[in-house]
């Protein structure tokens, strides 16, 4: 019975079959930036628009990712949606930064992106931030301009 | 006329019994494939047997076909790509493509046709030989001893199998487009990297391939255990494993999809 | 003389198709027994019948004094094992070589250490006199050595009961020689009891004790090898002697061979 064969090819069979999920998953994929979970803080913030932010949308700043969108919800009471962020622990913010929906490129998938304030005392976890821009949503702008461009012809 | 209408209304009735007649007995040696797979983890070395006759020697068609298909992408989107200026995004389209769609079905696809078919014919001639009827004469469980461990060498063969393909896939589509066509390195992983979600890609991907793995070999092996005691019976049943379980598998692939991919 | 076997009354039928009619055996412990008859009258599905693998519609089958289609599944298993069977083409497991055919169910169901086991299954192979083909697998054996190592198999737990259907088919002559020997032998060997189902009819009266013989799902007569070769049945003479015409007619039931060639229409 030449089993020792067979279960090295079978050994060598698994071993590739989870090298393959690791180069996808470290290589390919992002588990790099999941994976550190726990050493992560919750920020809240209040939109009255989200426009198409998505959970797991990227929070950056200046452009670097700091962390992640854990949780979008309505809130009932004030009529506004309420997002909820993961930022890691390395990156520490001031009370009053600023927090604004962007979208990558014009069609691009949108973000969220904090702007540092002056402030010497920084965010703690669970803290809601007051300063928001709510994401652009492309047809009230251009409903606006639109409405603008027929009030100008008006007065003329 | 109205003679031959009753007559074909009567067939179809006919089949469509037999047809639920064949789905209850199929679940119900399904279920009891389950019930008695404590062997098959029990005395281990025989599902090591089953991954190797299931996996290992599906592993050169699978990492082939894999390269092949990872070039072929690669090449096709940096065509469509580069028209719209944004041919670094090319890997990107490798991998989801790859790790989401591609690879568990492609790979489930080969897997049924290579491994799904040899499971029926092997079935289907122990049971034409007798030597299903001579192991009960034995007093030994046929299906604890030879289809329990045949069924999770199978299912753990497959997304081993798909996570290969994948891999393989994407290193077909680097090959391809930094290699030969000279796309820039950096920015092919770190795009691939932006894009790809580890939970929502890859996991979903896996777990695609398990379900499909199951839905395989699970009807590789009912097939095999159905089929008619005969050389045309084998045959017959081995044609169905594959046509069966290519259909179940893009079923399936639309029904998962629709679960994972559009929830908010 | 007490009997191992006992079928009383049994019925059975396929769906509706009815296959046994009312038999009614008696095989005693110690003997090699052969059932006899032509091909589908029944005597495989009386084998699956004792080995309990099909429920009668009627009547039942005691094997040591147990009625089998009332046992549970691990009483029918617990009766199996004391139970070898020879199926008609050996029936060998295609992907073990003969020496793991032979250790399956000691593997299976005993806890012997591997090299207790080793000494079993040789014994057993010598017994059949293939010991040396011990790492043959079962595509390199003759269909004459692949019975022998089925054998071998059969009588891997010295069971009290050999079942064999139709051991001889497809044998040359020598190989058949061979196997009809080892029934005898192997029987008498282990004190075992024989049953023989079995259409070739002069080898086997050679060597059994008793006979049965079936037509149609029914017995239709019984006795001594000496008994069935004397026998004034008709169908029975027939059969041991091979004739081509007799009770079983050798054409067909069809349209009279003059009015199918149109020739009493020419007359007409």
């Amino acid at each position: 019975m030449n089993r020792t064969i067979l279960d090295l090819w079978v050994g060598i069979f698994v071993a590739a079959g989870i090298a393959a999920l690791l180069v996808l998953a470290l290589k390919v994929g992002n588990a790099s930036t999941t994976f550190n979970v726990g050493e992560t803080y919750r920020v809240n913030a209040e939109f009255d628009n989200i426009g198409g932010l998505k959970v797991r949308a990227p929070v950056k700043s200046a452009g670097v990712v700091v962390g992640r969108v854990d949780d979008i919800h309505f809130e009932n009471q004030r009529f506004v949606a309420r997002v909820v962020m993961k930022i890691d622990k390395r990156y520490q913010f001031p009370k009053d930064t600023s927090v604004s929906i962007f979208t990558s490129g014009l069609l691009g998938e949108q973000y969220i992106g904090l702007d540092a304030g002056g402030d010497s005392a920084m965010l703690k976890d669970g803290e809601t931030l007051k300063i928001t821009q709510s994401a652009v949503v492309l047809e009230k702008l251009i409903g606006q301009f639109l409405y603008n461009k027929a009030a100008e012809g008006g007065t003329k | 006329m109205p003679e031959r209408a009753v007559k074909n209304l009567r067939g179809i009735g006919h089949e469509a019994i037999n047809g639920i007649w064949r789905l209850g007995y199929a679940s119900r040696f399904f279920l009891l494939t389950l019930a008695r797979s404590a062997t098959s983890f029990r005395r281990f070395s025989l599902t090591i047997r089953e991954i190797y006759f299931a996996g290992v020697l599906s592993l050169i068609i699978i990492s082939v076909s894999g390269l092949f298909v990872g070039m072929v992408l690669g090449l096709q989107g940096y065509e469509t790509l580069q028209k719209y200026g944004s041919s670094e995004a090319v890997g990107t389209l490798v991998a989801l493509s790859l790790t989401r769609e591609l690879g568990p079905v492609v790979a489930a696809l080969l897997f049924a046709s290579r491994a799904g078919s040899a499971i029926t014919a092997e079935i289907g001639l122990m049971k034409a030989t007798e030597q299903i009827s001579a192991m009960e004469m034995m007093a030994v469980d046929p299906i604890a001893r030879v289809i329990g461990p045949r069924f999770w060498g199978g299912v753990i063969s497959m997304p081993l199998l798909a996570a290969i393909f994948s891999a393989v896939g994407v290193f077909g589509g680097y090959l391809i487009t930094v290699v030969v066509i000279g796309v820039d390195e950096g920015a092919f992983w770190s795009q691939m990297q932006n894009a790809v979600d580890f939970r929502q890609d890859v996991v979903n991907g896996i777990i695609k391939s398990a379900v499909f793995g199951v839905a395989v070999t699970a009807i590789a092996l009912f097939e095999g255990y159905d089929a008619p005691p005969t050389a045309e019976g084998v045959s017959g049943a081995t044609t169905r494993t594959v046509v069966t379980s290519s259909l179940a598998i893009l079923g399936l692939d639309f029904v998962l999809t629709a679960f994972m991919f559009t929830g908010v | 003389m007490e009997n191992l076997v006992e079928i009383k009354d049994v019925d059975f039928a396929y769906d509706v198709r009815p296959v046994l009619k009312g038999i009614n055996m008696n095989i005693p412990r110690g003997k090699v027994v052969s059932i006899m008859g032509l091909s589908g009258c029944g005597k495989t599905t009386l084998l699956r019948l004792i080995g309990g693998a099909l429920k009668p519609a009627k009547g039942g089958v005691r094997v040591a004094g147990r009625l089998m289609h009332e046992l549970d599944l691990d009483g029918l298993y617990d009766m199996r094992r004391k139970m070898g069977m020879l199926f008609q083409f050996g029936a060998l497991f295609t992907d073990m070589s003969a020496y793991d055919n032979v250790a399956f169910q000691m593997r299976e169901h005993t806890g012997l250490p591997e090299s207790m086991i080793e000494d079993l299954v040789l014994m057993k192979l010598h017994a059949v006199g293939l010991r040396g083909a011990r790492d043959l697998m079962p595509s390199e054996l003759s269909g004459g050595m692949a019975r022998r190592v089925a054998l071998a198999r059969a009588i891997a737990l010295d069971p009290m009961l050999i079942m064999y259907d139709e051991p001889f088919g497809g044998l040359d002559p020598i190989s058949l020689g061979a196997i009809c020997g080892l029934i005898r032998s192997l029987n008498d060997a282990l004190g075992a009891t024989s049953i023989v189902v079995t259409h070739d009819v002069q080898e086997t009266l050679a060597i059994v004790d008793y006979v049965y013989f079936m037509s149609q799902g029914a017995v239709v007569t019984h006795g001594t090898p000496d008994d069935i070769r004397k026998s004034g049945d008709a169908f029975v003479h027939q059969f041991v002697w091979g004739e081509m015409d007799g009770p079983l007619p050798f054409h067909y039931p069809g349209a009279s061979y003059a009015g199918d060639l149109a020739l009493e229409a020419a007359r007409a």
